[in-house]
């Protein structure tokens, strides 16, 4: 006879504290199966977990790099926390940062002999506009042409990577450069000030900040963000209601890619200061698992940017000091995702041990 | 003329050879997807197919063990993927993105210590053929055995799904889970088995690109294919032989876009290396426009997640 200890009831309400409480449980897993690799590598785990999360952000340059990597992180995702919510999957969100930090470079090196005020502020809304128009691409062809976003997005990725390479090895390479594969360096009034000196953490963390303050009052206080909401909880109900799906659809997408765009020349006129071949390692990906970390809420989102940013400076640490490939950082981030996702499961259904009875036995 | 005609034979080979990976990976998505799944890892586990088949040639000198290697590696993959959508109820969509980002990084950190060392020759079949005849031989002979297999997996794909129960069973926990289970199939076993299924294809279509292709290993060489061979199943509309239709179309681009850089036209590199890219999104839209059309063809549950209340 078959005897159950454990018994799995769905669950009638989402609790709130449990939904905020999984990402936690998600990174102490994350922790724990990286461990797991570490010594399977051949590494003593706390160790090798020590070069990865504590030693990097020990002093203060390397808080500072925390903060400059989780400047367009987070930006990317409280963009991508737009369309998630209204079910729209966009994926596309690094080719949105590059094309935007295409539009702002060239900008940047149209005004190469200005020196004013207006200069930087012309350049970041030109990223912002380029990350925009590059996202309306699949928003459009999903809404008249019905086309899969997911794919059309993700696409785009690889069009503006091979963009960028075109212009930076072509066209825009620097005229003094000896044919090296970047831009000339950006003039200094179309750079974002730093905040500190010898840190190179600046300005750009308040367009981050603004934005998600932004996002919250959209989100959360006007009629739009109501009708986002509501379109990801049930397209009927988004139907009968009568909001115009169509034009919603894109306008997630524009905000959404004005944030991509914004991160990639938030990166260009912050640390990187011209165009070349990797302006971002991959933060437009990374971005998605931010989102899903902090669980699509604003807040959540910034501090779930400052975690998924330790794992960029963890590998960074890692491969100086353990002779890992950077990719490991990607290692931790699929599983937090995995775990993340996993951990869900908790939500939705209640696990009940059950003691074994004497008269079962 | 007989010179042309059989530089034009070699360049047919080389197609059928760039086609190979998205035909394994599609032939293998598109049975997952017929059962309602979407996995997007698919890039992920091509990655982590081609670094473990290298891998195994490398320490156990043994092609037979490579193969099979990348496949299981790749059905390991999707087991962490199945466990995660049937079993623990997550998102296809976004497991299927950790899945890739997971995939990558690992293929890295395994791939490490095998950067740089020169790959090993895979047996092509009836070379002597492909020598003698003109023409046809270079188009039907001088291939690896994989290559033969991934151009009759498609029919067997087509028979399958058409003509056996369970590909009918399959089809049926695709567009109707709950009419399945009633009927007594266990929807979450079948779709377990088409997931896995879908890993041990999308291993071998990466185990085919570390071991014949480019004989070597390469950080991130799958370059993007697992997300065209995704692109091809919707493509395709769910219909196998037009997978390998629409691989033949991309291997095409690919080897045009290599020959026309080699002539040495004037249209700059990157421009042709996007055509893939760019083709994908014009086949997609001109594919997806005629709505009813897709609707017809697609698994209707795709994507969405099953449970059965005990």
């Amino acid at each position: 006879m078959e005897v159950q200890l454990i018994k799995i009831e769905k669950r009638n309400d989402v609790s709130r504290s449990i939904y905020f409480l999984t990402p936690v449980l998600a990174i102490f897993l994350t922790l724990f199966g990286g461990g797991i690799i570490f010594y399977i590598l051949g590494f003593n785990p706390i160790e090798a977990l020590k070069f990865f999360f504590i030693t990097p952000i020990s002093d203060l340059y390397g808080l500072s790099e925390l903060l400059v990597k989780a400047t367009p992180l987070c930006l990317i995702a409280i963009g991508l926390s737009f369309c998630f919510k209204s079910n729209n999957w966009n994926i596309g969100a690094e080719g949105q940062l590059i094309f935007g930090g295409i539009v702002g470079g060239g900008v940047a090196l149209l005004f190469y002999n200005h020196e004013g005020f207006y200069v930087l502020p012309i350049i970041i809304l030109s990223g912002a506009i380029g990350g925009m128009l590059f996202a309306m691409i699949p928003a459009i062809l999903k809404t008249y042409f019905n086309t899969n976003e997911i794919l059309v997005s993700l696409m785009l990725v690889y069009v503006a990577k091979l963009l960028l390479d075109y212009l930076v090895v072509g066209p825009w390479s620097n005229p003094e450069g000896f044919n090296f594969p970047e831009t000339r360096q950006f003039s200094e009034s179309a750079r974002m000030s730093i905040l500190f000196d010898g840190l190179r953490i600046h300005a750009g963390i308040f367009i981050t900040l603004i934005t998600v303050f932004l996002s919250w009052l959209i989100l959360y206080k006007t009629y739009l963000g109501f009708q986002i909401k509501v379109s990801g909880l049930s397209l009927k109900t988004a139907k009968y209601a009568g909001y115009k799906g169509k034009t919603m659809i894109i306008i997630v997408f524009m905000i959404s890619g004005a944030c991509a765009g914004l991160a990639g020349v938030g990166e260009i006129t912050g640390p990187i200061g011209q165009l070349h071949r990797n302006i971002s390692p991959d933060y437009g990906f990374t971005a998605i698992i931010v989102a899903f970390l902090g669980r699509l809420n604003p807040v959540g989102i910034i501090f779930a940017s400052l975690i998924v940013a330790l794992t960029y400076l963890g590998a960074e640490t890692a491969q100086i000091f353990l002779q890992v490939p950077k990719y490991t950082g990607q290692v931790f981030q699929g599983m937090i995702l995995f775990f993340l996702l996993g951990s869900d499961y908790l939500l939705f259904f209640k696990i009940k041990f059950l003691g074994l009875k004497k008269n079962e036995l | 003329m007989s010179f042309d005609l059989n530089f034009i034979g070699i360049l047919i080979g080389a197609i059928m050879a760039s086609s190979v990976p998205l035909i394994l990976a599609a032939s293998g998505e598109l049975i997952t997807e017929r059962s309602g799944v979407l996995n997007l890892g698919v890039e992920g586990m091509m990655i982590i197919g081609a670094i473990s088949g290298f891998a195994l040639m490398v320490v156990t000198d043994n092609l037979f063990f490579a193969v099979i290697g990348s496949m299981v590696s790749g059905l390991i993959l999707s087991l962490i993927f199945g466990l995660l959508t049937q079993s623990l109820l997550t998102n296809h969509v976004a497991t299927g993105l950790a899945l890739t980002i997971f995939g990558i990084g690992m293929s890295a950190m395994i791939g490490k210590n095998f950067v740089g060392i020169p790959g090993k020759e895979f047996p092509l079949l009836f070379l002597n053929l492909k020598e003698s005849i003109p023409f046809l031989g270079p188009i039907f002979f001088g291939h690896s055995i994989i290559l033969y297999f991934a151009f009759g997996l498609p029919f067997l794909t087509n028979y399958f799904l058409k003509k056996t129960k369970t590909g009918l069973i399959i089809r049926a926990v695709g567009d109707s889970p709950t009419s399945a289970s009633n009927q007594g199939i266990n929807v979450t076993l079948v779709r377990y088995s088409c997931i896995l299924y879908g890993g041990a294809m999308c291993g071998l279509a990466g185990a085919y690109l570390s071991l014949i292709y480019t004989p070597q290993w390469i950080e991130n060489m799958t370059g993007g294919r697992g997300w065209i061979a995704l692109a091809l199943v919707v493509f395709a509309t769910w219909s196998p032989i037009k997978v390998l239709i629409g691989a033949l179309i991309f291997g095409g681009i690919t080897i045009l876009q290599l020959h026309m850089q080699a002539v040495g036209l004037r249209i700059p590199v990157q421009l042709l290396s996007a055509l893939p890219y760019i083709m994908t999104i014009i086949v997609l839209v001109v594919i997806s426009r005629d709505s009813r059309k897709i609707k017809l063809n697609t698994p209707t549950s795709l994507g969405q997640i099953f449970y059965k209340e005990k």
